[in-house]
């Protein structure tokens, strides 16, 4: 599982790195995108993943019994989605009034204020 | 609950309530703003002066106990940050009473400027790394917000580069995160202080600091990830410019300083000869992009990123005097770099225009102007008796005694750069004469309120100048704190363990 996760890791940098290098727009919201779910799995991954096992304290115990899921990463993750979501919900409504002012999606054409 | 410690972020919280319940009053908002940027001024202070006293301060939010539960903490350099956020807070509200139009104010404009500023508030006052990200992200979406303000071409271009840039920093930050509790096995900073000196393998712990380095350095704005800044800090209006100027980037070096000296000290040998490096690249490459130009906020937008690299050398240093160097420089530049970005504006006002060739005769127009432009132009450059050169003379003693001669040749040079594009801007708007002769563009005064926080952030300038040892005194005080990363776990976790 492990092994698997990690590879669909590196595919989503890879491709997400791959989309934000193109000239389009809609491709760097969407490589933007990418990057963060990627981070996202990256977290769930690295802190040990733990198969059916819920981090729930069952009812004669008073502590968690030895195998159980980690909640905090997945607390992170909720977290990191919501803000992922609103940040890209964000840049989203930026790059369309971007298109909307500027009247093209080619990024090399957006370097007025540059230099 | 230690109420000195969660007013600074609970003034902008009940602030930024007040302010969208006033939405449509527009007199309403511009007096609750003004007011809730005192108190968030006077607040501060005491914060400062309450750990100057009885040393450092520890809030545990919700009574859980430290390394579980959400921590605040205020070490000496955390609560002056804080003074200094309050401090352009105020400033940049008092100022933009005249220089924000009213379809901006109408749009949020000093309701975003409280939620940013309790985004910055916040990031210096956890003590828990995740933490440190969603304040991050609550000041970078107001950031966002403010910069595309009023949607023109200008804006939009510079927030596409300023929103990928930070968002990439943001994700990068996140997977450091990620890997950091994967290795170690908690958040709370002082926890992990701790813990990190036990991973079994020193090269994960060198990965993680280089992570953190990169994700941090984009925010800070340092050598190779720079180029957003210059790209879009001079196209909001500028007062909105002068609050990014003089806080946004600090917040990564704030970042960077705690995470180099509470974390990740195992391997100083490394990481802060990297450091070291990328400093020195840092003053040299702002200071000729911004010799190259010839619009003022350009070349002030340039300066902010050779600035960066004064007080990451401190930390690349790491001894007591250097890092205190450090805190001083990042005294004086936020006090010294909001001024200079609010009297462009007035600039602007005067004659319409930002570009040097068309700027011109402001000595003769504006006699006061151009004095209150000379204080922080000569402390910028490090003049004596200005802070600048304070700060600068702390730093390269501390260069000096670490025999660390290429940074203090570097950090010399580039001071004399900097004096360069200072006369420049001094000989070009201020000493020639007027490029369009009798008509001025735009024949706005300058008002007073424009003109207070300008004198008021010079007044300061010229005072920390005069008398510098208190302040050195507590930069001083700080970095000791900072060398001595016990102080800190043990207000945290306590002394057992």
């Amino acid at each position: 599982m492990e092994t698997l996760l990690a590879l669909v890791i590196g595919g989503l940098y890879g491709a997400g790195l791959y989309l934000m290098m193109r000239r389009s727009m809609v491709k760097l919201i969407l490589g933007l995108v990418l990057l963060g779910h990627a981070a996202n799995l990256l977290i769930f991954t690295v802190s040990r993943l733990t198969r059916g096992q819920s981090p729930i304290v069952p009812p004669d115990q008073t502590t968690l019994v030895a195998p159980f899921a980690d909640p905090v990463p997945q607390a992170l993750v909720l977290t990191a989605i919501v803000i992922g979501f609103g940040v890209q919900a964000f840049a989203i409504v930026l790059l369309k009034r971007a298109h909307q002012v500027i009247g093209t999606d080619d990024l090399d054409q957006m370097n007025t204020t540059d230099t | 609950m230690n109420l000195l410690l969660t007013l600074p972020l609970l003034i902008p919280l009940a602030t930024a309530t007040a302010l969208l319940l006033s939405w449509r009053y527009r007199r309403a908002q511009r007096f609750l703003s003004v007011v809730g940027a005192t108190a968030l001024l006077g607040s501060s202070l005491g914060l400062l002066s309450s750990v100057w006293r009885h040393g450092i301060h520890v809030s545990q939010i919700g009574n859980w106990p430290a390394p579980f539960g959400i921590t605040l903490v205020a070490d000496l350099l955390s609560a002056t940050m804080v003074v200094l956020a309050g401090l352009v807070g105020l400033v940049v509200v008092v100022y933009s009473l005249v220089s924000i139009d009213a379809r901006r104010e109408s749009f949020g404009y000093h309701w975003l400027l409280h939620i940013l500023l309790m985004g910055v508030c916040g990031s210096f006052l956890t003590g828990d790394i995740f933490n440190l990200y969603v304040w991050f992200e609550v000041m970078l979406i107001a950031s966002f917000v403010l910069m595309t303000l009023g949607g023109e071409r200008a804006q939009l271009e510079g927030a596409i580069k300023y929103v990928t840039l930070n968002l990439m920093s943001s994700a990068l930050f996140l997977a450091a995160i990620g890997i950091l509790y994967g290795a170690v096995g908690t958040l709370n900073m002082a926890d992990l202080a701790r813990q990190l000196n036990t991973v079994s393998s020193p090269g994960l712990a060198t990965t993680l600091a280089i992570l953190f380095l990169i994700s941090f350095g984009i925010k800070a704005a340092v050598f190779p990830f720079f180029t957003w800044l210059p790209a879009s800090y001079h196209t909001p209006p500028v007062a909105i410019s002068a609050i990014f100027a003089g806080l946004l980037t600090k917040v990564g070096v704030y970042a960077l300083i705690r995470v180099f000296t509470l974390l990740f000290v195992q391997d100083v040998g490394y990481t802060h000869s990297v450091i070291l490096v990328i400093a020195g690249l840092t003053m040299v490459t702002g200071v000729l992009g911004a010799a190259a130009q010839r619009e003022v906020r350009r070349i002030l937008s340039f300066h902010i990123v050779s600035q960066i690299g004064y007080m990451i050398m401190g930390l690349g240093l790491l001894t007591p005097m250097a890092l205190a160097g450090s805190v001083f420089y990042l005294i004086h530049h936020i006090i010294v770099k909001t001024n200079l970005f609010l009297i462009s504006g007035v600039m602007h006002r005067l004659r319409g225009t930002y570009l040097l060739a068309q700027l011109g005769g402001l000595y003769q127009a504006a006699p006061l102007l151009a004095l209150l432009f000379l204080i922080p132009a000569s402390s910028l450059a490090g003049i004596p008796p200005l802070s600048g050169f304070w700060a600068k003379f702390v730093l390269v003693r501390a260069g000096l005694e670490s025999e660390q001669y290429v940074i203090v040749a570097t950090a010399l040079a580039v001071s004399l750069l900097t004096l360069f594009s200072m006369t420049k801007i001094w000989a070009e708007a201020f000493w020639k004469p007027s490029a369009n002769n009798g008509q001025r563009t735009a024949a706005e005064p300058a008002s007073l309120t424009l003109l207070l926080p300008i004198g008021a952030l010079a007044g300061l300038t010229v005072l920390i100048g005069l008398v510098a040892e208190p302040v050195f005194v507590l930069s001083w005080r700080a970095a000791e704190q900072l060398m001595n990363p016990a102080q800190y776990t043990e207000a945290v976790l306590g002394k057992t363990r």
